[in-house]
């Protein structure tokens, strides 16, 4: 057997290990009834972190507390609150942090304007060298007479010794 | 050469900006209930089930609410700092236990009755206490959870600093060291109760 047939199956392991615990937290859900419900706390969880992982939704994480917060989610949409006040009683829990999407506002304007700030810098820092560099090459003029004179006599120096 | 002096300088503030990220906790996440009223509850005590504890009741003291279970391993290394402080300091301690059984992992609850829970989830956190000590004032039991929601528990232990008009001080996320005690908790406890 050869290391590609090899790499091959690990690969197909791996893709083979994850669906089947992707079955385990779908396994879950399929108790639930109600598919609009059900449809409704799929797109919430996914805007929500769970904070025992960080790493991953409220929707994809199976640590016990995002299956509590799911549960508390199903039970909010089966009284009938709307998805602002879902996500409110999140925040106001959990903080912003709880948010994959956190709202814009004096904390977070690094985080939203940062990308922004490091994309115009680079382009001026582009923007500089391209027309350093332009004028760099503007500057290639030929050699003048005098300057061709002295280059011609420390070639002939050199070929001399 | 002064363009690799720009460079290196560049390179040592990423090396620096990192070295910060690095020692930042990621666990410690800013509580939004810090400045807000503790959320009110209203749960069994331990040792007297019959009777129902919550925060109204300490109304006009500064105490503190330590979450704990006795599945949570960091528990054990934070309570004998807890047993101290108990024999130590004049202040209330309120544990609140957080889902004795179903956050064990252990029991299949699909197979366990409410009453089954109960019993069981009373019995493990009075032999956790006799074994370990109890520096609480009472302990009072959250089986299902759902107050920890309301405190926004996410990582037992956690410790609350709650001041005499019912507001939240202080959150404390992870077991408490001695460090911690001295440094942070115990100069807030003796400014709230100037």
């Amino acid at each position: 057997m050869n290391i590609r047939a090899l790499i091959a199956i690990f690969i197909f392991a791996c893709f083979f290990g994850s669906t089947a615990t992707n079955a385990s937290s779908t396994t879950e859900a399929a108790l639930a009834a109600d598919p609009v419900a059900e449809k409704r706390l799929q797109h919430l969880s996914e805007e929500l972190r769970c904070l025992v992982c960080q790493n991953q939704t409220i929707a994809d994480s199976n640590a016990e507390l995002a299956q509590d917060l799911r549960h508390e989610i199903r039970g909010m949409i089966a009284a009938g609150k709307t998805d602002k006040e879902i996500i409110d009683f999140m925040v106001v829990r959990y903080g912003d942090f709880v948010l994959y999407r956190p709202p814009v506002k004096g904390i977070t304007l690094l985080l939203w304007g940062g990308p922004v700030a490091l994309m115009l810098l680079g382009l001026v820092v582009l923007v500089r060298y391209l027309r350093r560099r332009a004028t760099r090459i503007a500057d290639d003029r030929p050699l003048s007479a005098d300057e061709t004179s002295r280059a011609d006599a420390l070639l002939k120096e050199n070929t001399q010794k | 050469m002064n363009r690799y002096y720009w460079i290196l300088g560049a390179f040592a503030a990423l090396v620096a900006l990192l070295a910060i990220g690095l020692k930042l906790d990621p666990r410690d996440v800013p509580s939004p209930l810090v400045g807000k009223p503790a959320p009110a509850f209203n749960l069994n005590v331990l040792a007297t089930p019959d009777k129902t504890f919550g925060p109204k009741d300490m109304q006009g003291k500064v105490w503190l609410l330590n979450v704990w279970s006795s599945w949570c391993v960091s528990c054990r290394a934070e309570h004998p700092v807890l047993v101290e402080f108990g024999k130590k300091v004049d202040v209330p301690l309120i544990g609140l236990n957080y889902k004795e059984v179903r956050g064990d992992g252990g029991f299949d609850m699909s197979k366990m009755s409410a009453e089954e829970e109960k019993k069981l989830a009373f019995e493990r956190a009075n032999a956790w206490l006799n074994q370990h000590g109890d520096p609480y004032k009472l302990t009072v039991m959250d089986l299902d959870g759902r107050v920890g929601i309301d405190y926004g528990v996410y990582g037992v232990p956690e410790t609350y600093v709650i001041d005499k008009a019912g507001v939240i001080r202080m959150k404390h996320t992870g077991p408490i060291t001695p460090d911690i005690l001295s440094q942070k908790i115990l100069p807030l406890l003796a400014e709230l109760n100037k």
